[in-house]
């Protein structure tokens, strides 16, 4: 007999994901003189907004279509071309990044056709480029719209003049300002030209300002994509992402531009991974001041070893975030005992796998679609020594009383959350002091000796 | 000035003082691409049922609204702290095609099984209005089910502000008002409405009231709890806090029950006292209660006058802006900061009405800018023009007024200082005086000498 499918229901509590139009506004806010404009009711963009602002301290303007009922029922064209004029008078952007949302999704909006045959003309040469992504926040989570607006603003931008040039294409993902700085200073090391989508990391974490700025300064400029088409090369990070429809992918099948889909660089082995590629592409060395910043952070894996060993860690958040904290933790000794995202790419097992092959003999749990309530249930079980993620998980670490090592986005308890470098030597030396430092400080703090040396 | 373009449509909703006729444009839908700072009709409902600790709050849709409201309020409970989880019916796309009544009937079960609440809110959000579920007869048939009240919130995102999503929770409210036992309810009792315990706010209030010989049957809906909302008939006076957001039901009492109510603000020494004298005066009949009043209105004063002279004397003359949530609050702000010594050159609010603007325009100087539905281009070119040193607001305000080098207060529901009362006011001398008079604002880039 056949057995019926049942669909199991089940609310998420407290959810360890957010929804895609937000990360299509972190792409927009990444280019030059760019606005992102939300298709959909004015909430969404609000609290986008507000979530943005509690991380990164900065201005995050996210503009919105402003649904009504009637414009729920007779469509939102209407709405949508008067955002794009009030935003074109107030900002004069370069770019305007329009994401719909579930509002305008399910209505059946087509953008792309809004769009069509829209009177240019009485804009005269100051109309923005315009692209827009479809992010209905029922399917996926933020990091889908992240990548699907990277891919987006690739397809329509780029082209090949078939002038052959040395730029290497860097499709970083969802990182901290912090972190694009850095890559950007190792793909400038290998003293070759590079065109970074999306780059927030001035418009995201820049300094108090002299004169007002509308849109902050900084971001991916608008010829830099457009000439990824005649690249030397693409990298782009996250072992999920290189199992599903990137950016990179879409330069390889239209332009030939060859891709290296790497995991995100954070630990020695991703990172020389990265390194590896860079040094193919442009037939350079690694420099050596990155050999000496290794050199010194392997020092200090071996000066800390033994803290660490064996600690069990709850790693949590996007999956190729999960992924590559992961395969960081184990190659220093620690167990991600539990590896849990709200993503449900359906390949999140199989990349922890992949790094680490004995996980499920070591009895690491890898949950897939995970909220909070679920994490620590599965946490409760286990007495970890540390939780490592976003600051959403504070609230299960306090309850059991175990340290949180805030990484990731949001970071909404702390300052710094956009100084914070995940990747390269760099970033893998900081989380370890961190970590190990964390460790040592709890055996110290709980020790009746309270020993003075470690 | 500054060269910070104003939209056409907006410039019906700036008012300079003293500059034409005053008819500000207000209620509105805000203006498509204009960044406005206001959330949706979702967000007003939530904001007013929030602090009820012992409900289940559901918010049926896909997942953003819920991860986006998830504990960011500072409404506390003295007990249970169910309304500071996220419950979510996280729809997908195929609850989109098929329609998500299944799924909400699922989810209440199980989270009605859990977590043992007392009653249980589902929140529409937009694409509800669309799928057309059925949510009430989801809500009437788990009420059957579980008994307890589980009632519909119809706050889809697109249909109206932020306003209307303060009247869709009231009418959710009203129906759990009038089904409990007001049996032991005495003669001198009040509900303290529109005060949400941010910072235990509630708790000072509460206290006050209390001294001066009169019961508090609910407070709503700050450490809310479902019992006595349910009560809450037996008062015989309303005291209405933060009129935009309850005021409904406010009105809904009085038509049902006869329950007359004031309107009242508990920020700044005059509200708060006023606050609390006009509670007196309503019940006149026991002259006792007066009494107490005037004592301890006299001693709170007493305890707090020479710190504010203190904080007074540093902040005398620095000019602020405020842009609030209601228009109320401004009203209070600017009080309170001119009690401070503090000029207010900028004022608005994201929902308040004709007859707010009115009051505020009264109140304000010669040259403030009133402001409705502001963006953040606006705030700033007005902060700008007008030599703020003070912006009083919420977390999107913020870093407007730090990138200008401007200090800033939060006054918003995410604050964890208690600025109500007169300890509150002391707290607000506190805040305003550390950003204001910090050091580090001479590196600002106009002040930077490096620079
Ligand atoms: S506008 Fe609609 S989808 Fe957006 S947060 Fe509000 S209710 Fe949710």
């Amino acid at each position: 007999m056949k057995t019926q499918e049942k669909i199991e229901y089940k609310a998420t509590s407290n959810a360890c994901k957010l929804c895609s139009p937000l990360g299509a506004s972190f792409v927009f806010r990444g280019i030059e003189r760019s606005i992102p404009l939300l298709h959909g009711s004015q909430g969404c963009s609000t609290y986008i907004r507000r979530y943005l602002i509690s991380h990164f301290n900065e201005p995050v303007d996210i503009a919105c279509s402003n649904f009504t009922e009637e414009t729920a029922v007779f469509g939102g064209g209407a709405n949508l071309k008067l955002a794009v004029e009030n935003i074109i008078k107030q900002y004069n952007p370069k770019l305007i990044g329009i994401a719909t949302t579930c509002l305008s999704e399910t209505i059946g909006e087509d953008v792309p056709m809004i769009l069509k045959g829209y009177n240019k003309e009485k804009f005269d040469e100051n109309f923005p480029e315009i692209v827009s992504v479809s992010t209905p926040s029922f399917s996926g989570t933020h990091i889908d719209g992240f990548h699907g607006a990277v891919r987006a603003v690739v397809d329509s931008i780029a082209v090949k003049k078939k002038i052959s040039t040395k730029q290497i294409n860097i499709f970083s993902g969802m990182l901290s300002p912090a972190d694009l700085r850095h890559l950007k200073e190792i793909v400038s090391d290998f003293s070759t030209d590079y065109a970074m989508l999306p780059d927030y990391s001035d418009t995201l974490d820049g300094p108090l300002w002299m004169e007002y700025q509308e849109i902050p300064e900084g971001g991916t400029k608008i010829e830099k994509i457009a000439s990824m088409g005649d690249a030397a090369a693409s990298i782009e990070f996250g072992r999920i992402l290189a199992e599903e429809e990137s950016a990179g992918k879409l330069l390889t099948d239209r332009f030939q531009v060859p891709c290296y889909s790497l995991g995100l660089p954070i630990g020695v082995n991703e990172t020389d991974a990265f390194f590896n590629a860079l040094s193919i592409i442009t037939g350079r060395p690694v420099p050596e001041k990155y050999i000496q910043e290794r050199g010194r952070l392997i020092d200090s894996y071996a000066d800390g070893h033994k803290y660490v060993f064996d600690a069990r860690a709850v790693v949590y958040g996007e999956e190729d975030l999960v992924t590559g904290l992961a395969s960081f933790l184990s190659e220093v000794g620690i167990i991600p005992i539990i590896c849990a995202s709200g993503g449900e790419s359906g390949l999140l097992k199989q990349k922890i796998l992949d790094i680490i092959p004995d996980a499920e003999n070591i009895g690491i749990r890898i949950i897939e679609g995970a909220d909070f309530v679920e994490i620590n249930e599965e946490a409760k079980k286990i007495d970890p020594d540390f939780f490592i993620g976003n600051s959403k998980g504070y609230r299960i670490a306090r309850e059991m009383k175990k340290p949180l090592i805030r990484v990731g986005f949001p970071i909404h308890d702390r300052l710094g959350g956009a100084r914070i470098i995940h990747v390269g030597y760099r970033g893998a030396q900081q989380l370890f002091d961190i970590i190990s430092n964390t460790i040592i400080a709890t055996r110290q703090d709980t020790s009746p000796v309270g020993y003075t040396y470690m | 000035m500054t060269n910070i373009p104003i939209l056409k449509e907006r410039k019906k909703q700036i008012y300079h003082k003293g500059e034409g006729v005053f008819d500000l444009t207000c209620d509105t839908k805000s203006l498509a691409g204009s960044v406005s700072q206001r959330a949706c009709v979702f967000c007003g409902s939530r904001v007013v049922l929030y602090p009820i600790a012992d409900a289940l709050h559901l918010i049926h849709g896909p997942i953003g609204c819920a991860s986006y409201t998830w504990d960011i309020r500072g409404a506390l409970s003295s007990g249970p702290e169910l309304h500071r989880m996220s419950f979510s019916t996280d729809l997908r796309e195929r609850d989109i095609i098929f329609g998500g009544e299944k799924k909400l009937y699922a989810s209440l079960v199980q989270l009605i099984d859990t977590y043992r609440p007392n009653a249980a809110f589902v929140y529409c959000t937009c694409i509800i209005g669309i799928i057309g579920d059925d949510v009430d007869s989801v809500c009437k048939r788990v009420t059957e089910e579980k008994g307890i009240p589980v009632l519909p919130v119809h706050s889809e995102g697109f249909k109206g502000t932020k306003k209307d999503g303060y009247k869709a929770a009231c009418e959710s409210l009203s129906m759990l008002v009038g089904t409990g036992s007001v049996e032991d309810i005495g003669k001198y009792a009040i509900n303290i409405m529109g005060e949400f315990n941010i910072a235990g706010e509630a708790w000072t209030i509460k206290e006050y009231y209390e001294n001066m010989g009169i019961e508090v049957v609910a407070v709503f809906t700050g450490d809310g709890r479902v019992e006595n909302i349910k009560r809450s008939h037996g008062a015989s006076l309303n005291v209405v806090q933060c009129s935009g957001s309850i005021l409904r039901l406010a009105q809904i009492m009085e038509e049902k029950y006869g329950i007359p109510y004031i309107r009242v603000s508990y920020f700044g020494i005059e509200d708060m006292s006023k606050a609390l004298y006009d509670v007196a005066a309503h019940f006149k009949d026991n002259l006792g209660i007066m009494k107490k009043t005037k004592e301890i209105v006299r001693n709170e004063i007493d305890a707090i006058y020479p710190d504010l002279l203190r904080y007074k004397k540093a902040l005398s003359g620095k000019k602020a802006a405020i842009y609030v949530g209601g228009a109320f609050k401004a009203f209070s702000m600017i009080k309170a900061l001119r009690s401070l010594g503090i000029d207010v050159v900028l004022a608005g609010s994201q929902t308040g009405n004709k007859d707010d603007y009115a009051v505020l325009r009264d109140m304000c100087d010669e040259g403030t800018v009133i402001l409705d539905d502001a963006n953040p281009l606006e705030l700033s070119k007005y902060c700008i023009e007008k030599g703020a040193d003070l912006f009083v607001g919420g977390v999107k305000e913020r870093p407007i007024a730090y990138k200008l080098g401007i200090a800033f207060c939060d006054h918003n529901h995410e604050r964890k200082i208690s600025l109500a009362g007169y300890s509150g006011m002391i707290n607000l001398a506190k805040e305003v005086y550390s950003s204001v008079t910090s050091p580090v604002w001479k590196f600002a880039p106009a002040k930077d000498s490096f620079l």
